[in-house]
């Protein structure tokens, strides 16, 4: 019983890593502060949804959630290439908006706030000796979400370490200085956003078929919070922070229950918890645990 | 090399730059001076497409580079200092000045391949420029941790060190120390030996009268006068923007 426990708790700690490691790289690297982040989540989500209900393969829907959900970070650097802080994150927080709604009014497609059940979870055939693997145990969805994030957090690691990542950072530091040595830092703003919102649907895709049913409850603004705090508490452009945040505030609100709160308590005082947390870090330690950088 | 006509630059019903023409000669230290307000830096703003001209056309090189971005401004060779400090802050000096290099690093998939390694001539030119600005020892230090006079000199390098055929620098000289300012006008005339061409703005008089080639005065947005230093030097008309009457 408290191992299955666990496990869930594991693969949660998985698919927020893998949310948080990519909005760090937008927000921490990229100087990009994206609050559409949920809505890519959300996106990558009912596409593999929608995509697996019809039949398709689970690898296919995975990774078309991961596509699906980069061009919509494509779309949504189009007109807010030109914006930064405050009104970047105005501009995606409408975005969240118009992609809850969507899940929420597109009835025929999502089927609104009735929600789709049934999401199947992720199997395999393996061609030869053909066999279906099935992952069906939260075991084995756990070695499938480790090994997801695992490569997530070294595609992220790769990049940020590349000369790509020192141009990256130099667009957050001083986006003019960049473009007057010549850097089309529309390109590399969009690039960041694409590669944070593919993994942010990779996520979304992971949820969905590990919980077996989505609707657009699970994909409100509110949901940034969370993995926002984990990206400033763990510090900006840090991804150890990140790692270490994710552990944190996932773990720490499972706490609250085993206090014997009833649990009409335990979603709120887990928003409390979050705003305690981030502001307590705000005035002691304004850069989080790791950060290193300084957002002018 | 740049020549500008008839530019045009007005914010509601301030002309910041009302009619102005000037031109550069390949292989000159030119020196753009004037009072303060007279639209320098609105010059060099609108030069390297910063802002978008009213009016007026800009060419470099027999090219018309009238509005162009300022990224393709840079790539066509028009490398620029600002007035301010514009290092990136949270980059270390050495990440500072191999960004100026060239822009493959822009391009994701190579660098997320491992194809496009630092080099050992990128690195060897990096650390010549130091020993020329006297700053070998900062290589690995933030930027962010410099001292102001530390930061324009780092920001020089790297505007020298970003591919050009003509250099445009903003006050060079503002708030440096005196040891500083001999460091930076060695490089200037450095430079200028092995023929670069380099248009200035500097309020240091003496300075811009012994290096420069050129000098044009600028007054409420246009030309007032130009000619070379000597000439300058006792034309009534700058004393009167200068002095008032």
């Amino acid at each position: 019983m408290i191992s299955a426990y666990l496990i869930h708790l594991l693969i949660l700690i998985g698919i927020y890593f893998i949310l948080a490691i990519s909005l760090q790289l937008a927000v921490g690297f990229g100087g990009l502060l994206n609050l559409g982040h949920i809505a890519f989540y959300a996106i990558g989500a009912y596409i593999s949804a929608l995509l697996s209900l019809a039949g398709l393969p689970w690898w296919i829907c995975f990774l078309l959630a991961g596509i699906g959900a980069m061009l919509f970070g494509f779309l949504l650097s189009l007109p807010t290439n030109k914006l930064k802080g405050d009104y970047l994150a105005l501009a995606t927080m409408g975005f969240t908006f118009v992609v809850y709604s969507a899940a929420l009014n597109w009835t025929s497609l999502t089927r609104g706030p009735l929600g789709l059940p049934g999401i199947p979870k992720p199997s395999f055939h393996i061609p030869f000796i053909n066999y279906n693997l099935s992952l069906t145990s939260n075991l084995s969805f756990f070695m499938l979400v480790f090994f997801i994030s695992l490569l997530t957090y070294l595609f992220i690691i790769r990049i940020i370490k590349s000369s790509f990542g020192r141009v990256l950072e130099a667009t957050r530091d001083d986006e003019l200085a960049t473009r007057v040595l010549g850097k089309n830092t529309f390109k590399i703003k969009t690039y960041a956003l694409g590669i944070s919102a593919f993994f942010a649907g990779v996520a979304g895709s992971l949820y969905a078929h590990y919980i077996t049913f989505i609707d657009p409850s699970s994909f409100t603004l509110m949901q940034i919070i969370p993995v926002l705090s984990i990206v400033i508490i763990g510090g900006l452009a840090s991804i150890r922070g990140t790692f270490i945040a994710t552990i944190i505030l996932i773990l720490l609100p499972e706490l609250l229950r085993f206090i014997g709160f009833p649990s009409s308590i335990i979603g709120p005082a887990r928003q409390m918890l979050y705003a305690l947390i981030l502001l307590l870090i705000l005035i002691y330690k304004p850069k989080g645990f790791y950060g290193k950088v300084e957002l002018e | 090399m740049l020549k500008v006509q008839n530019l045009k630059k007005y914010f509601g019903g301030v002309k910041a730059v009302n009619d102005c023409n000037f031109e550069v000669q390949e292989k000159t230290i030119t020196a753009l001076i004037g009072p303060n307000g007279s639209g320098k830096t609105t010059v060099f703003n609108l030069i390297s497409g910063i802002l978008k001209t009213d009016d007026g056309k800009i060419i470099f090189d027999n090219k018309d580079i009238t509005n162009l971005s300022p990224e393709t401004i840079s790539n066509i060779g028009i490398s620029r200092l600002f007035q301010q400090s514009r290092l990136f802050n949270n980059l270390t000096v050495k990440e500072n000045l191999l960004l100026a290099f060239d822009n493959e690093d822009t391009k994701f998939w190579k660098n997320f391949l491992g194809k496009n390694k630092i080099t050992k001539e990128k690195l060897e030119k990096v650390r010549e420029i130091l020993k020329e600005i006297e700053m070998d020892g900062f290589l690995n230090k933030l930027a962010r941790d410099l001292s102001y006079g530390q930061k324009r000199l780092i920001e020089l390098a790297r505007t020298i060190l970003n591919p050009h055929k003509l250099l445009i620098l903003d006050e060079p000289l503002a708030g440096v120390n005196p040891k500083l300012r001999k460091i930076i006008e060695k490089i200037l005339l450095r430079l200028k030996k092995s023929g670069e061409t380099i248009l200035l703005i500097e309020h240091d008089m003496d300075f811009s009268f012994r290096v420069s080639d050129k000098i044009i005065v600028m007054d409420e947005g246009r030309v007032i006068a130009e000619g070379e230093p000597k000439e300058i030097k006792n034309n009534p008309k700058v004393l009167e923007a200068y002095l008032g009457d």
